[in-house]
């Protein structure tokens, strides 16, 4: 019993340092790919800022406006906090360190995921301001509809491990990482990822050019910071999937601790993500609703199809 | 061609006199009866073989200052100034109506030309004219609360001769209640037959709109149903400043209007003047002045390039344009010592000779830049979500962009191969060998194809000046040359006294007018300048390209999305100040 409150104590330990810490690595590695210096002030390699950060996020004042819906207005940063946490639940970092291994356990990752969009959605709804509504109108089609082949890509890595378990998927890729059968699923898990956690180039939501900030342009200080956490707690979360999924998980050569194969093979998506915004202008957003419906989401049931016939096949 | 168009105006009116005017610019000038406006305008435009079909420019003077007689039209107390264009005949026109009274009317002409719309709620903003059959006679520059019109001579140009400000409570409330929102002032309904119009209300405070424009957007979901510009935060009265400085100390104001183009600013306003005085200035100082505009040139798409990447959610681009941007102003700074803001040219040729070593600075920017402009078409105009966002985009025709006066590379990017630097040649660029980019579809994209394409031209056109830079003067020795050249003062006294008066008052340039023309960095920029024979301009009028582009908004949004509103702007490459000056 109490080896399980050491692991809940060191993934929430874990995420939330990570989280914090990737302030200054997406800022560092913006500046680095746009040809500047970034936060390199305060502490060595300018590690500091997260502190800055964090204090002036908490020290700011916490202003409710006058015409917000008060009670959902404070409610919904916590649910994008909550719904990403608890998502970690079921995520398998090393052979027993896992908080819930849960036979269902992708299923619960989806459905932990899918409340993410009431944060969006709430958020800008209470604040009672166009933006606002404009971008959690905007956030709450996006991420429905890509919802909807966000789960039937990883369909494809259940047929072929069998299991709905993280952990079972993870060993069933000891011969070969599911990269390789499932190279098309895992495409639209990432752009499925990528529209799920709302970053650029799927930051519709915000769009800070077009509607300033979006469904959080009310929110200041520590609510901000709850959407502004959740959303790298989201691309961990996002990146730690994919790693689990189609990377082998915590699977590597022996030299190195599970736990630190599945962490280096998750920093590598992280930063992939923050490459994406870097890179990438944003689509429209009825162009994103087209490309999901319209390629996106037969391309899923084609691999969902394909992968299940030749499992059949090679079973007979 | 006065003769020319003379001629063809008294075939068609013959119970009408034009009387013509001679002015310093060689631009046909007649004074036209006001009650006839309209007719002559729809002859000129529709009838006529080969058509005025631009309406360049419209604005107005205030007449009853003016010391001189001109034309025997001392009378009037106000005229309206119709500019038109002809790109058949490749020349510009000038009708001139005259009003008498204190508050005057005239026939509104946007029935002929709907671009004259904000030209003529200027001239009502500034000078109180009343236009008949106007649909939407208000303020466009000054805040609706304004008394007094600020271009009438009787209007003082300084706050200190307004006495001190006060802001009672009352004033305050009342200032306040103009600012309320209601969508019937602007022509807006609130619903249709089966849905309620959201009103979005974009800037004055935006990141999309790139300084303090406001557009109140109606939308039906995110659809524009109509798009208003609500513009003047950013105006300054440089048209009234002019009035007050002298001819030499206006040059720093004209830096300030279209802010990225800085020189090509100073050089459309010393066009105009040098045409004035009579000036010629040397092959040097035009060698220069071309050089320097081509880069500045650069520099201003290349602020344009990155923001628009900016406002389709590329973050990288600009920074790496910006960076660019300061190489550009690495020579610039040496060459001048300023940066954006540079102040630069001067009456007859420009403020100091080039620097030592100035061609290293420019052959090193020779060399990096191609490369890197290879770079950015990779990443941005190559970008297939870049594509997706901009191609089909904010469409006109080059019927509509003629017909709402669009000038520069929004023309260009509808077909039309017309160039200003080419076609109307000044300063010395009929001397250079470049091309005119074009593009065929008029949509977003194609307006950026042919930026780009512009600033490799520009290179060319810098390579040129900097191989063949000739020897002699930086600055003419006409007598109105300001400051005068400072070596000449010590040898005689003539020359001296020159220099002191030239410096203390400011050259007394000789009455007349004139306009210039050139090809600015967002399209034509233009100073129609009115001496009476004094220190001071007695009006000066800053045609801006950016004014008639910004009137387009509306009929080139509606119908997208607010999305594609931020691809519309971000296209059309506007300056907050060169809209309002």
């Amino acid at each position: 019993m109490t080896n399980f409150w050491w692991i809940i104590g060191g993934v929430l330990f874990a995420l939330l340092n990570t989280a914090a810490g990737l302030i200054w690595v997406e800022r560092r590695m913006l500046a680095l790919w746009q040809d500047r210096y970034g936060p390199n002030r305060a502490g060595p390699f300018g590690l500091l800022v997260v502190l800055a950060d964090t204090l002036k996020l908490f020290f700011k004042e916490d202003w409710i406006p006058p015409f917000a819906d008060k009670i959902v207005f404070v409610f919904a940063p916590g649910v994008v906090m909550l719904s990403v946490l608890m998502s970690f639940v079921v995520m398998p970092f090393g052979p027993h360190v896992i908080v819930a291994d849960l036979n269902i356990g992708l299923l619960f990752f989806l459905a932990m995921s899918s409340l993410g969009v009431y944060s969006v959605v709430l958020g800008g709804w209470a604040s009672n301001n166009k933006y606002a509504l404009l971008g959690a109108m905007r956030g709450a089609s996006q991420m429905i509809s890509y919802e909807v082949f966000m789960g039937l890509a990883l369909m494809g890595v259940v047929v072929l491990s069998g299991s709905f378990n993280l952990r079972e998927i993870v060993e069933a890729q000891r011969t070969m990482w599911f990269i390789v059968p499932q190279f098309l699923g895992f495409l639209i898990f990432l752009v499925a990822g990528v529209a799920e956690t709302h970053r650029l180039p799927f930051d519709i939501p915000e769009a800070e050019s077009e509607l300033v900030a979006g469904f959080h342009s009310e929110y200041s200080g520590m609510k901000f910071g709850m959407f502004f956490i959740g959303e790298y707690l989201g691309i961990t979360l996002i990146s730690g999937m994919l790693v689990t999924l189609y990377f082998g998980g915590w699977l590597g050569p022996a030299f190195l601790p599970p736990v630190i194969w599945f962490a280096i093979k998750t920093f590598c998506f992280i930063l992939l993500f923050i490459l994406f915004r870097a890179s990438m202008p944003r689509p429209r957003y009825d162009q994103l609703m087209e490309y999901g419906w319209k390629v996106l989401f037969p391309l899923s049931i084609l691999n969902l199809l394909v992968t299940a016939a030749i499992k059949l096949w090679l079973n007979n | 061609m006065p003769e020319r168009i003379a001629a063809e105006l008294s075939t068609r009116f013959g119970d009408i006199t034009f009387q013509p005017q001679a002015t310093r610019d060689g631009t046909p000038t007649f004074w036209t009866p006001q009650e006839h406006i309209v007719a002559i305008l729809q002859f000129l435009k529709a009838e006529i073989q080969m058509p005025y079909r631009m309406l360049y420019d419209l604005t107005a003077i205030d007449e009853r200052a003016y010391k001189q007689q001109q034309n025997g039209h001392k009378p009037y107390d106000f005229t309206i100034v119709y500019t038109l264009f002809s790109f058949e005949r490749n020349e510009f026109l000038r009708l001139k109506a005259g009003l008498h009274g204190e508050y005057p009317a005239i026939q509104s002409i946007t029935a002929v030309w709907p671009a004259a719309n904000w030209y003529e709620r200027e001239v009502y903003d500034m000078f109180g004219i009343r236009f008949h059959g106007h649909p939407f006679l208000k303020r466009i520059l000054m805040p609706a609360t304004w008394e007094g019109h600020p271009l009438r001579k009787e209007h003082p140009a300084r706050a200190t001769e307004m006495g001190p400000f006060k802001l009672y409570d009352e004033k305050q409330d009342r200032e306040q209640e103009s600012l309320r929102f209601k969508p019937e002032e602007w022509g807006l309904k609130r619903h249709s037959e089966d849905a309620d119009f959201m009103f979005l209300n974009i800037g004055p405070q935006h990141p999309g709109t790139h300084g303090v424009l406001r557009i109140i957007l109606q939308l039906n979901g995110e659809d524009i149903v109509d798009a208003v510009p609500d513009i003047g935060f950013h105006h300054r009265g440089a048209e009234k400043m002019g009035e007050r400085q002298s001819w030499h100390t206006y040059i720093p104001y004209t830096d300030r209007i279209d802010y990225l183009g800085g020189v090509n600013n100073n050089l459309a306003y010393l066009l105009a003047v040098e045409q004035l005085g009579g000036i010629d200035v040397p092959l040097r100082a035009q060698v220069i002045r071309v050089m320097l505009c081509e880069l500045f040139r650069i520099a201003s798409h290349l602020v344009w390039y990155g923001t628009f990447a900016q406002d389709l959610g590329q973050l990288s681009p600009v920074f790496y344009m910006f960076t660019d941007r300061e190489r550009v102003f690495e020579i610039i700074e040496a060459i001048c010592g300023g940066r954006m803001h540079p102040n630069w040219f001067r009456i007859g040729g420009v403020a100091q000779d080039l620097p030592k070593g100035w061609e290293v600075l420019v052959k090193n920017f020779l060399q990096y830049f191609p490369r890197q402009l290879k770079e950015y078409d990779a990443m941005v105009m190559k970008n297939y979500l870049f594509k997706a966002r901009t191609k089909g985009i904010g469409i006109y025709t080059l019927e509509e962009a003629i017909e709402w006066g669009v000038t520069g590379p929004g023309l260009r990017a509808c077909g039309l191969e017309w160039d200003m630097r080419k076609k109307r040649p000044y300063s010395g660029y009929e001397n250079f060998a470049f091309e005119i980019p074009v593009a065929q579809n008029g949509d977003c994209y194609d307006r950026a194809v042919v930026r780009v394409e512009e600033m490799r031209q520009s290179l060319r056109i810098i390579e040129q000046c900097m191989s063949w830079m000739p020897e002699g003067d930086y600055k003419s020795h006409h007598p109105l040359a300001t400051p005068p050249v400072k070596a000449n003062t010590m040898q005689d006294i003539e020359t001296l006294i020159h220099h002191f008066l030239n410096v203390s008052w400011g050259p007394v340039i000789p009455s007349g007018e004139a306009m210039s023309c050139t090809e600015a960095t967002k399209g034509w920029n233009s100073y129609y300048l009115v001496s009476d024979g004094n220190t001071a301009a007695y009006r000066v009028r800053v045609r801006t390209p950016s004014f008639p582009h910004m009137q387009m908004i509306p009929l080139i949004s509606r119908g997208y999305t607010v999305a594609d509103l931020l691809s519309i702007l971000g296209g059309m490459d506007y300056v907050l100040a060169d809209i309002d000056r």
